[in-house]
Protein backbone atom coordinates (compact mmCIF):
# COMPACT_ATOMS: atom_id res chain seq x y z
CA UNK A 1 0.00 0.00 0.00
CA UNK A 2 1.21 3.41 -0.82
CA UNK A 3 1.50 5.73 1.47
CA UNK A 4 0.50 9.04 0.81
CA UNK A 5 3.06 11.85 1.50
CA UNK A 6 1.54 14.66 3.18
CA UNK A 7 3.40 17.54 2.30
CA UNK A 8 4.38 17.90 -1.43
CA UNK A 9 7.03 20.07 -2.67
CA UNK A 10 5.91 23.69 -4.03
CA UNK A 11 9.05 25.18 -4.37
CA UNK A 12 12.54 23.92 -4.71
CA UNK A 13 14.76 26.33 -5.35
CA UNK A 14 17.18 28.26 -2.55
CA UNK A 15 15.52 31.38 -2.89
CA UNK A 16 12.12 32.64 -4.28
CA UNK A 17 10.04 35.98 -4.64
CA UNK A 18 7.36 37.05 -3.19
CA UNK A 19 5.82 40.34 -4.23
CA UNK A 20 8.74 42.47 -4.38
CA UNK A 21 10.74 40.43 -1.52
CA UNK A 22 13.15 38.14 -1.55
CA UNK A 23 13.20 34.69 0.42
CA UNK A 24 15.52 32.03 1.52
CA UNK A 25 14.33 28.58 1.03
CA UNK A 26 15.15 26.52 4.56
CA UNK A 27 16.12 23.01 4.67
CA UNK A 28 13.74 20.90 5.51
CA UNK A 29 13.92 17.62 6.88
CA UNK A 30 10.13 15.78 7.09
CA UNK A 31 9.24 12.52 9.23
CA UNK A 32 6.04 10.56 9.38
CA UNK A 33 5.17 9.24 13.14
CA UNK A 34 1.92 6.78 13.20
CA UNK A 35 0.21 10.50 14.98
CA UNK A 36 2.07 12.75 12.98
CA UNK A 37 3.89 14.47 10.24
CA UNK A 38 6.89 16.02 11.61
CA UNK A 39 9.05 19.37 9.78
CA UNK A 40 11.92 20.55 11.03
CA UNK A 41 13.23 23.74 9.03
CA UNK A 42 16.82 25.52 9.71
CA UNK A 43 16.14 28.94 10.12
CA UNK A 44 18.87 30.31 12.31
CA UNK A 45 18.56 33.57 13.35
CA UNK A 46 14.87 33.45 14.13
CA UNK A 47 13.10 33.39 17.40
CA UNK A 48 9.46 32.98 18.42
CA UNK A 49 8.40 36.30 17.75
CA UNK A 50 9.70 35.86 14.13
CA UNK A 51 7.70 33.12 12.98
CA UNK A 52 4.64 33.35 10.69
CA UNK A 53 3.04 30.20 10.46
CA UNK A 54 -0.30 30.32 8.21
CA UNK A 55 -2.37 27.92 6.52
CA UNK A 56 -4.35 29.13 3.39
CA UNK A 57 -5.89 27.37 0.21
CA UNK A 58 -4.53 23.74 1.85
CA UNK A 59 -1.33 25.40 1.85
CA UNK A 60 1.20 25.53 4.89
CA UNK A 61 3.22 28.66 4.65
CA UNK A 62 6.39 29.02 6.65
CA UNK A 63 8.18 32.30 7.26
CA UNK A 64 10.45 32.82 9.61
CA UNK A 65 11.62 36.78 9.70
CA UNK A 66 15.72 37.49 11.11
CA UNK A 67 15.90 39.03 14.61
CA UNK A 68 19.22 41.68 14.27
CA UNK A 69 22.45 40.27 14.69
CA UNK A 70 23.55 43.04 16.95
CA UNK A 71 27.62 43.01 15.52
CA UNK A 72 29.29 46.35 14.95
CA UNK A 73 30.74 47.25 12.54
CA UNK A 74 31.42 46.44 8.64
CA UNK A 75 31.64 42.95 7.51
CA UNK A 76 34.87 42.21 5.84
CA UNK A 77 34.04 38.58 4.73
CA UNK A 78 30.32 37.28 4.18
CA UNK A 79 28.75 33.86 3.30
CA UNK A 80 25.82 34.17 5.46
CA UNK A 81 22.40 35.29 4.05
CA UNK A 82 20.51 38.19 5.66
CA UNK A 83 17.41 37.30 4.06
CA UNK A 84 14.37 36.33 5.85
CA UNK A 85 12.78 32.45 4.73
CA UNK A 86 9.90 31.09 3.51
CA UNK A 87 8.53 27.70 2.35
CA UNK A 88 5.51 26.39 1.12
CA UNK A 89 3.98 23.36 1.17
CA UNK A 90 0.66 22.03 0.04
CA UNK A 91 -0.83 20.15 3.03
CA UNK A 92 -2.94 16.75 2.32
CA UNK A 93 -6.05 16.71 3.21
CA UNK A 94 -5.71 14.10 5.85
CA UNK A 95 -4.12 16.89 7.96
CA UNK A 96 -5.76 17.80 10.99
CA UNK A 97 -5.14 21.46 10.21
CA UNK A 98 -6.85 22.87 13.90
CA UNK A 99 -4.06 20.88 16.05
CA UNK A 100 -0.75 21.87 14.20
CA UNK A 101 1.46 22.95 16.77
CA UNK A 102 5.16 24.62 16.14
CA UNK A 103 8.21 25.28 18.72
CA UNK A 104 11.38 26.89 17.38
CA UNK A 105 14.52 26.37 19.33
CA UNK A 106 18.53 26.93 18.47
CA UNK A 107 17.42 28.02 15.06
CA UNK A 108 15.58 24.85 14.20
CA UNK A 109 11.30 25.04 13.61
CA UNK A 110 9.85 22.05 14.31
CA UNK A 111 6.05 21.84 12.94
CA UNK A 112 4.23 19.31 14.05
CA UNK A 113 1.36 18.18 11.57
CA UNK A 114 -1.57 15.85 13.52
CA UNK A 115 -2.89 13.16 10.99
CA UNK A 116 -6.60 12.60 11.16
CA UNK A 117 -8.05 10.27 13.59
CA UNK A 118 -9.51 8.14 10.21
CA UNK A 119 -6.19 7.92 8.77
CA UNK A 120 -4.58 6.37 11.79
CA UNK A 121 -3.58 3.12 12.11
CA UNK A 122 -5.79 1.07 14.34
CA UNK A 123 -6.50 -2.52 15.06
CA UNK A 124 -9.96 -3.97 13.98
CA UNK A 125 -10.93 -5.90 16.88
CA UNK A 126 -12.22 -9.68 16.01
CA UNK A 127 -16.33 -10.36 16.51
CA UNK B 1 42.20 37.32 4.77
CA UNK B 2 41.99 33.71 4.37
CA UNK B 3 39.19 31.31 4.98
CA UNK B 4 40.05 27.78 5.12
CA UNK B 5 37.36 25.22 4.25
CA UNK B 6 39.27 21.63 4.46
CA UNK B 7 37.37 19.29 5.78
CA UNK B 8 39.29 16.76 7.42
CA UNK B 9 37.23 14.04 8.25
CA UNK B 10 36.62 10.73 7.18
CA UNK B 11 34.87 9.99 3.99
CA UNK B 12 32.05 7.46 3.72
CA UNK B 13 31.90 4.98 1.06
CA UNK B 14 28.27 6.34 0.21
CA UNK B 15 29.72 9.95 -0.10
CA UNK B 16 32.66 8.83 -1.91
CA UNK B 17 30.18 7.26 -4.70
CA UNK B 18 28.36 10.46 -4.72
CA UNK B 19 31.01 12.05 -5.45
CA UNK B 20 32.05 9.73 -8.30
CA UNK B 21 29.58 10.21 -9.47
CA UNK B 22 29.04 14.29 -9.93
CA UNK B 23 32.48 14.38 -11.19
CA UNK B 24 31.48 11.87 -13.87
CA UNK B 25 28.84 14.60 -14.54
CA UNK B 26 30.85 17.45 -14.75
CA UNK B 27 33.48 15.62 -17.23
CA UNK B 28 30.21 14.86 -19.24
CA UNK B 29 29.03 18.51 -18.93
CA UNK B 30 32.72 19.43 -20.15
CA UNK B 31 32.31 17.24 -23.04
CA UNK B 32 28.81 17.99 -23.80
CA UNK B 33 29.55 21.32 -23.96
CA UNK B 34 27.93 22.02 -20.42
CA UNK B 35 24.15 21.72 -22.41
CA UNK B 36 22.20 20.99 -19.54
CA UNK B 37 23.31 24.09 -17.32
CA UNK B 38 25.03 23.26 -13.50
CA UNK B 39 22.46 20.90 -12.12
CA UNK B 40 22.81 19.70 -8.69
CA UNK B 41 26.27 20.08 -5.92
CA UNK B 42 30.03 20.36 -6.49
CA UNK B 43 31.95 17.62 -6.26
CA UNK B 44 32.96 17.38 -2.34
CA UNK B 45 30.09 18.29 -1.17
CA UNK B 46 27.98 14.96 0.10
CA UNK B 47 30.97 14.28 2.49
CA UNK B 48 30.20 17.19 5.08
CA UNK B 49 28.64 20.10 5.48
CA UNK B 50 30.35 23.78 5.85
CA UNK B 51 28.06 26.62 7.90
CA UNK B 52 28.18 29.48 6.19
CA UNK B 53 30.75 32.24 8.33
CA UNK B 54 30.79 35.99 8.64
CA UNK B 55 33.76 38.35 10.25
CA UNK B 56 32.72 41.83 10.86
CA UNK B 57 35.75 44.32 11.81
CA UNK B 58 35.39 47.39 13.95
CA UNK B 59 38.36 49.33 15.87
CA UNK B 60 38.38 47.43 18.73
CA UNK B 61 37.02 43.87 17.76
CA UNK B 62 36.58 41.48 15.04
CA UNK B 63 33.22 39.34 15.41
CA UNK B 64 32.80 36.17 13.45
CA UNK B 65 29.38 34.73 12.99
CA UNK B 66 28.57 31.37 12.03
CA UNK B 67 25.00 29.90 11.10
CA UNK B 68 24.87 26.83 13.12
CA UNK B 69 21.28 25.85 13.81
CA UNK B 70 19.94 22.93 15.79
CA UNK B 71 23.50 21.94 17.09
CA UNK B 72 24.13 21.42 21.12
CA UNK B 73 25.77 23.90 22.96
CA UNK B 74 28.01 21.60 24.17
CA UNK B 75 28.84 19.83 20.72
CA UNK B 76 30.30 23.85 19.46
CA UNK B 77 33.88 24.15 19.92
CA UNK B 78 36.03 27.10 19.53
CA UNK B 79 39.65 27.49 19.75
CA UNK B 80 41.91 29.81 18.64
CA UNK B 81 45.40 29.83 17.93
CA UNK B 82 47.53 32.50 17.21
CA UNK B 83 45.44 34.49 14.69
CA UNK B 84 43.37 31.61 13.60
CA UNK B 85 40.25 31.19 15.03
CA UNK B 86 38.50 27.47 14.28
CA UNK B 87 34.99 26.13 15.05
CA UNK B 88 34.31 22.81 15.15
CA UNK B 89 31.82 20.31 15.95
CA UNK B 90 28.81 17.80 15.51
CA UNK B 91 25.42 17.94 14.61
CA UNK B 92 23.37 14.58 15.70
CA UNK B 93 19.30 14.21 13.93
CA UNK B 94 16.96 14.93 16.36
CA UNK B 95 15.29 11.81 15.84
CA UNK B 96 12.18 10.23 17.69
CA UNK B 97 11.33 7.08 17.89
CA UNK B 98 9.05 5.81 15.30
CA UNK B 99 9.52 7.94 12.98
CA UNK B 100 10.23 7.58 9.44
CA UNK B 101 11.77 10.02 7.08
CA UNK B 102 10.78 10.64 4.11
CA UNK B 103 12.41 13.69 2.48
CA UNK B 104 15.63 14.84 4.11
CA UNK B 105 17.99 17.76 2.92
CA UNK B 106 19.53 18.69 6.32
CA UNK B 107 23.01 17.78 7.11
CA UNK B 108 24.10 16.23 9.98
CA UNK B 109 27.88 14.77 11.21
CA UNK B 110 30.78 16.87 12.26
CA UNK B 111 31.75 19.97 10.59
CA UNK B 112 35.27 22.47 10.61
CA UNK B 113 35.83 26.12 10.00
CA UNK B 114 39.17 28.10 10.17
CA UNK B 115 39.26 31.81 9.43
CA UNK B 116 42.21 33.74 9.86
CA UNK B 117 41.48 37.39 11.16
CA UNK B 118 44.16 39.97 9.67
CA UNK B 119 45.48 41.41 12.96
CA UNK B 120 46.37 39.60 16.24
CA UNK B 121 43.95 39.43 18.93
CA UNK B 122 44.06 38.92 22.70
CA UNK B 123 42.96 35.29 23.45
CA UNK B 124 42.34 36.05 26.76
CA UNK B 125 39.18 38.26 25.98
CA UNK B 126 37.57 36.61 23.35
CA UNK B 127 33.90 35.70 24.22
CA UNK B 128 31.65 33.44 22.37
CA UNK B 129 27.92 32.92 22.32
CA UNK B 130 25.38 30.55 20.62
CA UNK B 131 21.50 32.23 20.79
CA UNK B 132 18.98 31.01 17.90
CA UNK B 133 21.14 28.44 16.05
CA UNK B 134 23.91 31.50 15.71
CA UNK B 135 27.18 31.88 16.72
CA UNK B 136 28.82 34.85 17.51
CA UNK B 137 32.25 34.72 18.82
CA UNK B 138 33.92 38.79 19.81
CA UNK B 139 37.52 38.95 19.32
CA UNK B 140 39.32 41.79 21.05
CA UNK B 141 42.29 43.58 18.81
CA UNK B 142 45.73 43.00 20.61
CA UNK B 143 46.66 46.80 21.39
CA UNK B 144 49.42 46.73 19.02
CA UNK B 145 47.29 45.73 16.35
CA UNK B 146 44.91 48.67 16.98
CA UNK B 147 44.28 51.66 14.58
CA UNK B 148 46.46 54.83 16.78
CA UNK B 149 45.73 58.11 17.01
CA UNK B 150 48.83 60.09 15.98
CA UNK B 151 48.93 63.83 16.48
CA UNK B 152 51.01 65.40 13.59
CA UNK B 153 52.31 69.21 14.63
CA UNK B 154 52.78 70.98 11.55
CA UNK B 155 55.37 73.54 12.08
Amino acid sequence: MNEQFAPSERRQEMATRQSNQFYFTPLVDVQSTPENIVLRAEMAGVDKTGLEITVEDGNLVLVGRRSPLNVSGDPIYAERSAVDYRRVYELDPSIDTDKITARIEDGILTVTLPKAERVKPRKIALE
Amino acid sequence: METNRYQPHQQSELSAAFDRFVTLREEMDRLLGSAFGSIGRPAGSFKSWSPPLDVYEDKDNFTVVVDLPGLKREKIDVSLREQNLTVSGERTPEENPGEQGFRAERFYGSFQRTVKLPAQVDPSTVKASYQDGILKVVLPKAEAAKPKQIAVSVN
